[in-house]
């Protein structure tokens, strides 16, 4: 087991274009650190860098206090799980996870006791003498994670392990990782495009763009506290509604009217009039007839046309349609939908996407009462798309209703 | 050979099929096609392949009396075209040394390409297209447009009727064969899997040896039939480069046969070579046909 550190790490290829661009990332002893974001942001090269299949062409990467940039992956003591498993099509289970300690050299008896112990724990026992072309995409992911636990590296690294297996046996498996990181406590770093994966299984999650990592922190702060437009747009789903708003003081006018925002959520320096994308998350809406009069006090209400409401059972969605003016805010947000691969409707209009309590009575095609909660409003730059929120300090904050805490 | 290429294609069938559901329907509706008109034409194939074959066989079996008697079934089937064979001297060495030959070349071929296939297959280096064509170029090569130069270098380096003088010009043929055969089955390899063993802590020549060679099987015991079955059908370069029993091949050593007057053409005798030096060939591909399993990578990684 062991830290991973990298400063500056960055890969160029010869044609100049630059696939990781110097990412500096702390990977503490144990931690289980998940690399997050659209496909072809890099997460899966900067993986591959970890473990010694791409080079690094600048910077430095450390695996405990040694150097390793220039070591061969088989001289960096990591286990992979790939993608597609890669096992060994001609050797039996047994033998699959055998290979690394047998490649060790590490006596037989040794081996067939490492062995049944890691199948134990995944439970494959009874598969050893079989194929992987008899195997289910469970078990065959199982073997792979075998190969892996069998050695006893210094790291995990898991690379997009999941992605392969339909919805339910994903799931199932998610946990099994989490349950097995947990039993060996070694260091993991885990490469997925699903923020589900990311936000259930990471103790820190960093979430590159582009080749550039955009924040680094705990799935509940990414989540509260998002640094920018892309982290606000990509964690959450239904992720958040980002609206081009004016702000004058403390005043904050939205397509759908004007809000006041509490002291906390005012930028520093505000007072100008500026230009501002607002990102407010589905939850942070309520059906104003079942707001409690606590909470009224916090949010302002606006009345809407609901377009299509989705009936989830324990709670709704409802979809509000609203105009743009269009101009530079609407251009950036369009440039962030495509970046996060998003149905964002282009051209003058929109919609808001609101999570109801499944108490509201709102109606398809009819208007409704909607409260905005305003201390959960969050604003960007739009020219830079950094947050202009003041980070939220845990704890601070008084519990609202359907917001994600624990 | 059309039968056992069935039975080839019905394993890789069943291993798709263990593999998705929806494969055995796919293939009952393929086996649906096969009508009468697949069956006949099958026939046919078969019967235009084997006749001349089964007329060699039983050419081989007649005595020197009714060699020209114009029967398929020997009126009075004999061993005795055989045993002159074997008896004369004329022919025991040739097949020593067709043996001899071929096996070698075969061996130096497969070890020297699977080498070449796989950097071929796996690296990118300046001068692979090159390599490539080049190698596609010489194995298109008319070989009889060498064999007068040849001639009077192996004369004069002394590789004239030896073993090397005709493992030579069969490797430089088979070659080319043998490495563009291999480089499509390492192509088929999956990447990952080289990956994954170094990643465990296998040296390249370690995944190579361990992961990618055992996998590239199929495709090492393909290119070693191509290239058995092409040294062993020469004719061109054993009678070329060739003057005695020493190096001298059973195609070539067939042309030379005497029978037991000068008046009577060895007809017989000939038959029975030929049908002894097409066994060898038909156990090879019956011995490696079944190692030629498609569907050997099947379950390495989620296709």
């Amino acid at each position: 087991m062991a830290a991973i550190t990298m400063r500056g790490v960055t890969k160029r290829y010869p044609d100049g274009t630059e696939a990781v661009k110097a990412v500096d990332l702390d990977i503490a002893d144990g931690e289980f650190v998940i690399l997050v974001g659209p496909s072809g942001c890099g997460k899966s090269t900067l993986l591959r860098m970890i473990v010694g299949l791409e080079d690094i062409s600048d910077g430095e990467m450390r695996i405990g206090d040694e150097l390793v940039n220039d070591r061969a992956p088989k001289d960096r003591d990591l286990a992979m799980v790939f993608q597609n498993y890669a096992l060994y099509p001609h050797l039996s289970v047994r033998e699959n996870i055998a290979f690394p300690l047998r490649i060790a050299k590490v006596p037989d008896a040794e081996i067939t006791k490492r062995v049944e112990e890691a199948a134990k724990v995944l439970e494959l026992t009874e598969n050893l003498d079989r194929k992987p072309a008899n195997l289910s995409g469970g078990q065959r992911q199982r073997v792979a994670m075998g190969r892996a636990i069998v050695r006893d590296p210094k790291a995990f690294l898991f690379d997009e392990p999941l992605s392969n297996l339909d919805a339910k046996l994903r799931v199932q498996m998610r946990t099994e990782i989490a349950r097995i990181q947990r039993k060996y406590g070694t260091t993991t770093v885990y490469v997925t495009h699903d923020q589900t994966e990311a936000m259930t299984l990471g103790d820190r999650v960093a979430v590159l763009r582009k080749g550039v990592v955009q924040q680094v922190d705990s799935p509940r702060n990414l989540y509260n506290d998002p640094a920018n437009l892309f982290v606000a747009g990509f964690i959450g789903s239904p992720s958040m509604n980002l609206l081009p708003g004016v702000l004058r003081g403390s005043t904050l006018e939205l397509p759908f009217g004007s809000v006041e925002l509490p002291a906390a959520r005012v930028p520093q320096g505000g007072g100008a009039e500026r230009q501002v994308i607002a990102g407010i998350r589905p939850e942070h809406f309520e059906d104003a007839s079942i707001v409690g009069d606590d909470d009224r006090g916090h949010g302002s209400t606006f009345r809407s046309r609901v377009e299509v409401i989705e009936w989830m059972g324990s709670e709704l969605y409802a979809y509000l349609p609203y105009s743009v003016g269009g101009g530079s805010v609407g251009a950036k947000l369009d440039e962030l939908a495509a970046d996060l691969d998003l149905e964002q409707t282009s051209g003058d209009d929109s919609q808001i996407v609101a999570r109801f309590d499944a108490a509201s009575r709102v109606s398809e095609g009819g208007d409704a009462e909607v409260w905005v909660d305003v201390r959960r409003v969050h604003l960007f730059d739009p020219d830079t798309g950094e947050t202009l929120t003041p980070r939220e300090t845990a704890g601070s904050r008084d519990h609202a209703p359907g917001a994600v805490q624990d | 050979m059309t039968t056992t290429a069935i039975g080839g294609e019905q394993v890789g069938a069943d291993a798709q099929a263990a593999h998705s559901t929806w494969a055995p329907t796919r293939r009952r509706h393929r086996e649906a096609g096969r009508g009468p008109a697949w069956t006949i034409g099958a026939l046919a194939i078969m019967a235009y392949a084997l006749f001349p074959v089964a007329w060699i066989a039983s050419l081989s079996l007649k005595g020197e009396g009714d060699i020209a008697d114009g029967k398929l079934i020997p009126t009075k089937p004999t061993l005795d075209n055989y045993r002159t064979l074997f008896d004369s001297g004329e022919f025991v060495r040739p097949l020593i040394n067709s043996i001899g030959i071929s096996l070698i070349t075969t061996v130096l071929a497969v070890v020297i390409a699977s080498f070449a296939a796989y950097a071929i297959a796996r690296l990118d280096f300046p001068g692979k297209s090159l390599l490539l064509t080049g190698a596609l170029a010489i194995a298109m090569f008319p070989p009889v447009s060498i064999i007068g130069p040849l001639f009077n270098i192996w004369r004069s380096t002394g590789l004239y009727d030896t073993w090397p003088g005709l493992i030579l010009p069969f490797l430089t043929f088979a070659l080319p064969l043998a490495i563009w055969t291999l480089a499509a089955f390492f192509r088929e390899i999956p990447f990952d899997l080289e990956q994954a063993a170094q990643v465990d802590g296998a040296t390249p020549f370690q995944a190579f040896r361990k992961v990618i060679l055992p996998l590239a099987l199929p495709g090492v015991f393909t290119s070693a039939i191509i290239v058995f079955i092409f040294c062993w059908n020469d004719f061109l370069f054993s009678i070329s480069l060739t003057s005695t029993d020493e190096a001298r091949t059973v195609p070539a050593a067939t042309a030379f046969f005497t029978a037991s007057s000068n008046f009577i053409n060895p007809t017989g005798q000939i038959a029975a070579a030929a049908i002894i030096v097409t066994v060898p060939i038909i156990i090879m591909v019956l011995v490696f046909q079944r190692r030629i399993v498609a569907g050997l990578t099947a379950g390495a990684v989620k296709g």
